[in-house]
C-alpha cells in the first residue's frame, strides 16, 4: 500500500493537495485538501451591497464574471429589483462569453496534457497530421506546412529547455495517441491560446476590461444608443459579431472535433472517475427574467442516483435542504463539529488543526482542507457540466438530448459512458457548444432590441439605500462553468450584515463530511487505476476532469463575529 | 536556454523581418521612440532568454489570465521566445515532486540571473498555514526563491499592497511581498494589471537589463505615473461640468463623466486610459462604469464604489494653485479660453452642489 501525494496539482486555478491511497495498482482512498484562505466573507460584512459583485468576483479570475453575476443576483432578489430585459440579454451574453472562453482554455491548457503527449508529437508526420486533421475538420489552417511549423517549434523549443512542458509524464505508458493526433492538439494548443485573447474582447465591450468585466446592481452599466460614439453602437455591435463568428469557427472546426478525436482513444476512460451518482444544476441562462426559472436554457434541479426518470426540485432558501459540514475542515462549529449548518445560520471559526509546515502528509489528521463540505438533503452532489446536461436530459429538453446523444452516437459509447472522468470532459465541450449556439441567438436578440430602440439597461428604482426595506435577504444562483454557484446575503440598515458563498469546488472538491461520505474529488479517484506511483497521471486526468477552483472553493465566514482566529497586523 | 532572443527566433523560422517587427512591438511598450529602436533590436540580439518562475500564493489567477490576453506581443511569443519560464501552476504540465523540481532546479542551476514573478499576497497569519503548496508556506517558498533572484516582480495588487484579502479587517495577515523581502520589488499593480503593461515591464527588464524607474509605491512610471482621470477621453465633459447622474440615463449615453457616480479615475494611477484593455477595445468608463482604483494600495477600504470622491489632494490638473495661476491667467492675458474658464467655473459650481448635498445628507 503507498500513500501518493500530488502537490501542487497543477494545471489549475488554485492550491490542491490531493492524497491517494494505492493498493495494487488502484486507488482505494482518497483525500482532497485545499491549502489555502483568504476570508472574503469576512471583508464583505458591514460593506455596501452594491459593491458586493466587484469583491466577490475577485474571488476568482479564472472564472471570473461569475461571482459577480450571483452576487448582483442576490442583491436585487434581496430589493426585488426586476432587471430590464435588455440588460439581462447582455448577461447572458458575457456568461455564454465565458463559458465558451472557460472550457476551450481548459480542455487544452488545463485538461490535454493529461492525454497528449508533447514529446511523441515530435515523432508525427506533418503530412499525416494534416489528412487525418482534414479528415474531422474544414478548418483551414489544417495544413502540412503548418503542422511542419508547429513541429519544428517545438522542437527548438524541447531543444532549449522544456519551459512549462518540463518534467511532463512523457512517454508514460497511458499516453495512447498517436504522434500525429498529439501533433494535431499541440498545434491547437497553440492556436487556442491565440484565439482566447479573441473572445474575451466581448467582456471588454460590456465591461470595460477582461479578466474581471465590470456589472451593476440593477442591470449592466453600459448604455446602448445607436446615434452615440460613446454608447454601445452599431461599431460595437459589429465588433461582438466577428468576435462571435470568430467563436464559431474555433469551437465548430478545432475544439469539438479535437475532443472527440482524443476521446475516440481513450474510450477505458469510460469506466472510471465516475464518483458520486447525484448531480446539481441550479439553472442558467434566464430567457423570461430570473423570477421564471422554467423559462431557462438550463433547467433547475437534481437527479439522484443517476435516475434520469425523474428530477427533484431545488429550493436554496430552505434549511433542511443546503447545509454545510465542517467534520473534516479546518473550522470549529460552536455546537460541534459534527453538525450540519445552513448557510443562513452559518458560523465559522477558522483553525488550522494540520501539521506544521514543512509537512510530507496529511495522514492521521481528522481535519485536513480549508474546504467546507455542502450537502443537499444530506447527499453529496457533483455539479458543472456533465450535471447540467444530466439535469437538462432528465427534464426532457430537446436541444440538449439531441446533443448528448448525437456525440454518444459519434463516440460509439453507451448512455452509461457519461458518468466517468472521459464524459466529463465530453459533457463539458457539449456545454460549450451549446453555451455558444445560444450566444449566437443572445446576440440576435440583442440586435433586434437595438433595431426597435427597446435597450434600457438599468433598473434604478431601487439604486438609493433610502429606498431599501431595514432588513432584507437574497439568494444568487448562477450556473458557473463549473457548476451551481450560490451566493446568500443579508443586508441590514443599508450594509452587508452577513454574506456567504457555496461555490462549484465546494461541492467538488471538500472532504467527506460526519457520515464519512466522500465529496466527487474523492469519490472519483477511489476505483481508478495507477500504473506508475511516480507518475500518477491517471490522478490529474480524474481532477482535471472536474475543472477545480480552489481559489473559489475556499471561504471563510462568521456571520455573529464571533471568535475567528484572530491576527494583528501593523 | 543560453541562446539569444534573435537567434532562437531565427531557428523557428522567423525572417530578420519577423524579428524586427517583434522588437519594435516590443520597443512601442516599453515606451522608446523610434531613435531607440538601434538599442532594442541589440538588446534582443545579445539576451538570454531568462530563466523565470512564477509563484502564486492568495490570488485568484487574475493575473495569469490577463498575462494570456497580451496581444503585442502575443503570450505564445514571449513563452516561447523571451522567457524562459519554468515554474508556473497555471500552465506546467508537471505536477507534484516533478512540478517541485523545476522550481528547485531553476533557481540553483541559475543563481543571481533569474527573474521572479510573484502573484498573490503572503498570509502572515497564524504561522503561515493560510496558504501552503507542497507542505511549505508561502512565505518560506518566497524567501527560498527570492534569495538569489535577479528582479523580482509583483504582479498585481494582490502581491503588490495585499488586495482584496488585505482589505479590513485583513483576517489572515495577507501581506505584500515588498514588506516581506530585502531586495528592490517591482509592483506592477492593478486587479489584474492591463496584459500589455505586464508585458512592457518584461520587456523593459530585458531589453535594458534593469528595473525601470519607479514611483514611491514601486510602481514603473512608465505606467502608473499619470491618472486616469487625466488622461480619459471622458475628462473634456468633467471639464465642462457634464455628468452622468444616474446609471444609462440621457448623460451616459452621451459619455459624460462619471465623477458623480463615484468615478476613482481622479485618483488612481494607472494606464487604462491610454493603452486600454483586451488590446485597446475599451476600458472601464468608456464601457460605462466609473473607474474602481484596482492599481492604488488599500482601495477596498478607499469608500465604497459608487460614492464620488469628496474632495482629495491635487484634484484636477488645474486645481492646484500653480495650474489654476496659468489657466486664468492665459485667459485673461491673451483673450482666448474664455470658454474653458466659463465651463471650469460652471463645474466647480457643480462639484460645490454635489458637496453641499453631502453635507445635507
Amino acid at each position: 500500500m503507498s500513500r501518493v501525494v500530488v502537490d501542487p496539482v497543477t494545471r489549475i486555478e488554485g492550491h490542491l493537495r490531493i492524497e491517494a491511497v494505492v493498493e495494487n495498482g488502484v486507488i482505494t482512498d482518497a483525500f482532497s485538501a485545499g491549502t489555502m484562505v483568504r476570508g472574503l466573507e469576512k471583508i464583505l460584512i458591514g460593506r455596501d451591497p452594491r459593491d458586493a459583485w466587484a469583491i466577490t468576483e475577485r474571488v476568482c479570475g479564472v472564472c471570473t464574471t461569475v461571482h459577480a453575476l450571483a452576487s448582483v443576483r442576490a442583491v436585487e432578489d434581496a430589493l426585488d429589483i426586476t432587471v430590464p430585459p435588455t440588460a439581462e440579454l447582455i448577461r447572458n451574453i458575457m456568461m455564454t462569453t465565458q463559458y465558451v472562453q472557460d472550457h476551450v482554455v481548459h480542455f487544452y491548457h488545463l485538461h490535454a496534457l493529461d492525454w497528449v503527449d508533447v514529446v511523441n508529437a515530435l515523432k508525427a508526420d506533418p503530412k499525416k497530421a494534416a489528412e487525418l486533421a482534414q479528415s474531422f475538420s474544414k478548418w483551414d489552417k489544417n495544413t502540412p506546412a503548418y503542422f511542419t511549423e508547429v513541429q519544428n517549434k517545438v522542437k527548438t523549443f524541447a531543444a532549449n529547455g522544456m519551459g512549462i512542458f518540463a518534467n511532463g509524464y512523457w512517454g508514460h505508458p497511458a499516453y495512447k495517441l498517436p504522434p500525429e493526433v498529439n501533433l494535431i492538439a499541440v498545434a491547437h494548443f497553440l492556436d487556442a491560446l491565440a484565439w482566447q485573447k479573441e473572445i474575451v474582447k466581448i467582456h471588454a465591450v460590456f465591461g470595460g476590461k477582461n479578466p474581471h468585466p465590470n456589472y451593476l446592481v440593477g442591470g449592466v452599466p453600459c448604455s446602448i444608443d445607436a446615434n452615440e460614439v460613446a454608447a454601445i453602437n452599431s461599431e460595437r455591435l459589429n465588433l461582438v459579431k466577428k468576435l462571435i463568428d470568430q467563436a464559431n469557427e474555433f469551437v465548430n472546426e478545432v475544439y469539438i472535433p479535437d475532443v472527440l478525436a482524443v476521446a475516440s482513444f481513450y474510450k477505458d476512460w469510460s469506466k472510471w472517475g465516475g464518483g458520486l451518482s447525484n448531480y446539481l444544476c441550479y439553472g442558467e441562462f434566464p430567457t423570461k427574467g430570473f423570477a421564471q426559472p422554467e423559462a431557462f436554457k438550463y433547467p433547475r434541479g437534481v437527479v439522484l442516483g443517476r435516475d434520469l426518470s425523474q428530477v427533484h426540485p431545488v429550493n436554496p432558501r430552505d434549511s433542511q435542504e443546503i447545509k454545510e459540514y465542517i467534520a473534516h475542515s479546518w473550522y470549529t462549529y460552536d455546537g460541534g463539529d459534527q453538525a450540519g449548518i445552513h448557510p443562513w445560520a452559518g458560523e465559522t471559526n477558522i483553525k488550522y488543526s494540520g501539521p506544521k509546515p514543512p509537512f510530507d502528509t496529511l495522514e492521521g489528521f481528522e481535519k485536513y482542507s480549508f474546504l467546507k463540505t455542502p450537502r443537499w438533503k444530506e447527499n453529496p452532489m457533483e455539479v458543472g457540466p456533465l450535471a447540467r446536461l444530466l439535469v437538462a436530459f432528465a427534464s426532457g429538453r430537446a436541444d440538449v438530448k439531441e446533443a448528448v446523444t448525437s456525440t454518444l452516437g459519434k463516440l460509439n459509447v453507451p448512455v452509461d459512458a457519461l458518468f466517468s472522468t472521459l464524459g466529463r470532459t465530453a459533457a463539458r465541450a457539449l456545454d460549450a457548444e451549446l453555451a455558444l449556439g445560444w450566444l449566437n441567438e443572445f446576440f440576435g436578440q440583442l440586435m433586434e432590441r437595438v433595431r426597435i430602440n427597446e435597450v434600457s439597461t438599468f433598473n434604478g428604482e431601487r439604486w438609493e439605500p433610502k429606498s431599501w426595506p431595514a432588513e432584507a435577504e437574497g439568494v444568487g444562483l448562477v450556473e458557473a462553468p463549473r457548476g451551481a454557484l450560490a451566493h446568500w446575503i443579508k443586508i441590514k440598515d443599508g450594509k452587508i450584515d452577513n454574506y456567504q458563498l457555496v461555490v462549484p469546488t465546494t461541492w467538488n472538491g471538500s472532504p467527506r463530511d460526519a457520515n464519512g461520505k466522500h465529496s466527487s474529488f474523492e469519490a472519483a479517484l477511489i476505483g481508478t487505476p495507477v500504473a506508475n506511483i511516480e507518475q500518477p497521471v491517471e490522478i490529474l486526468r480524474t481532477i482535471h476532469s472536474f475543472d477545480p477552483c480552489l481559489a473559489c472553493a475556499v471561504h471563510l465566514y462568521d456571520p455573529q463575529g464571533r471568535h475567528l482566529h484572530r491576527v494583528t497586523f501593523e | 536556454m543560453g541562446q539569444s532572443i534573435w537567434k532562437s527566433m531565427e531557428q523557428k523560422g522567423y525572417s530578420r523581418r519577423d524579428f524586427l517587427q517583434f522588437c519594435a512591438a516590443a520597443a512601442t511598450v516599453a515606451g522608446f521612440n523610434s531613435s531607440g529602436m538601434a538599442q532594442v533590436v541589440s538588446a534582443f540580439e545579445k539576451k538570454e532568454r531568462p530563466a523565470v518562475v512564477w509563484l502564486h500564493f492568495q490570488e485568484c489567477t487574475c493575473c495569469s489570465e490577463s498575462f494570456l490576453r497580451a496581444s503585442h506581443p502575443v503570450v505564445l511569443d514571449v513563452l516561447l521566445d523571451v522567457l524562459d519560464l519554468n515554474y508556473t501552476e497555471t500552465l506546467q504540465a508537471a505536477a507534484g515532486f516533478q512540478a517541485e523540481k523545476c522550481l528547485t532546479d531553476t533557481i540553483e542551476k541559475n543563481k543571481g540571473k533569474y527573474i521572479v514573478l510573484v502573484e498573490g499576497a503572503v498570509p502572515m497569519g497564524d504561522e503561515g498555514v493560510y496558504c501552503m503548496i507542497g507542505g511549505k508556506t508561502a512565505e518560506s517558498i518566497l524567501q527560498t526563491v527570492a534569495k538569489d533572484a535577479a528582479a523580482v516582480v509583483a504582479w498585481g495588487s494582490c502581491a503588490s499592497n495585499g488586495c482584496v484579502q488585505a482589505a479590513k479587517p485583513n483576517p489572515t495577515g495577507a501581506t505584500p511581498i515588498s514588506k516581506l523581502i530585502d531586495k528592490p520589488v517591482i509592483n506592477v499593480p492593478g486587479c489584474p494589471p492591463i496584459a500589455d503593461v505586464m508585458m512592457g515591464v518584461v520587456t523593459h527588464l530585458l531589453v535594458l537589463g534593469k528595473i525601470p524607474d519607479l514611483d514611491s509605491q514601486g510602481r514603473p512610471k512608465e505606467f502608473y505615473g499619470r491618472r486616469v482621470h487625466d488622461t480619459c477621453y471622458r475628462r473634456p465633459n468633467y471639464d465642462a461640468g457634464l455628468f452622468v447622474e444616474s446609471w444609462d440615463d440621457e448623460n451616459a449615453r452621451k459619455g459624460y463623466c462619471l465623477y458623480k457616480m463615484g468615478c476613482k479615475g481622479p485618483v488612481t494611477y494607472n494606464a487604462c486610459s491610454v493603452v486600454k484593455w483586451n488590446e485597446g477595445t475599451s476600458y472601464p468608463i468608456q464601457s460605462g462604469h466609473g473607474c474602481i482604483g484596482c492599481s492604488e494600495a488599500g482601495f477596498w477600504d478607499n469608500g465604497p464604489i459608487y460614492q464620488h470622491l469628496p474632495s482629495f489632494p491635487g484634484f484636477g490638473i488645474e486645481s492646484t494653485a500653480d495650474t489654476v495661476g496659468t489657466v486664468v491667467g492665459l485667459a485673461t492675458l491673451a483673450g482666448v479660453g474664455a470658454h474653458a474658464v466659463v465651463t471650469n467655473i460652471r463645474k466647480h459650481g457643480v462639484i460645490a452642489e454635489v458637496h453641499a448635498e453631502d453635507q445635507k445628507e
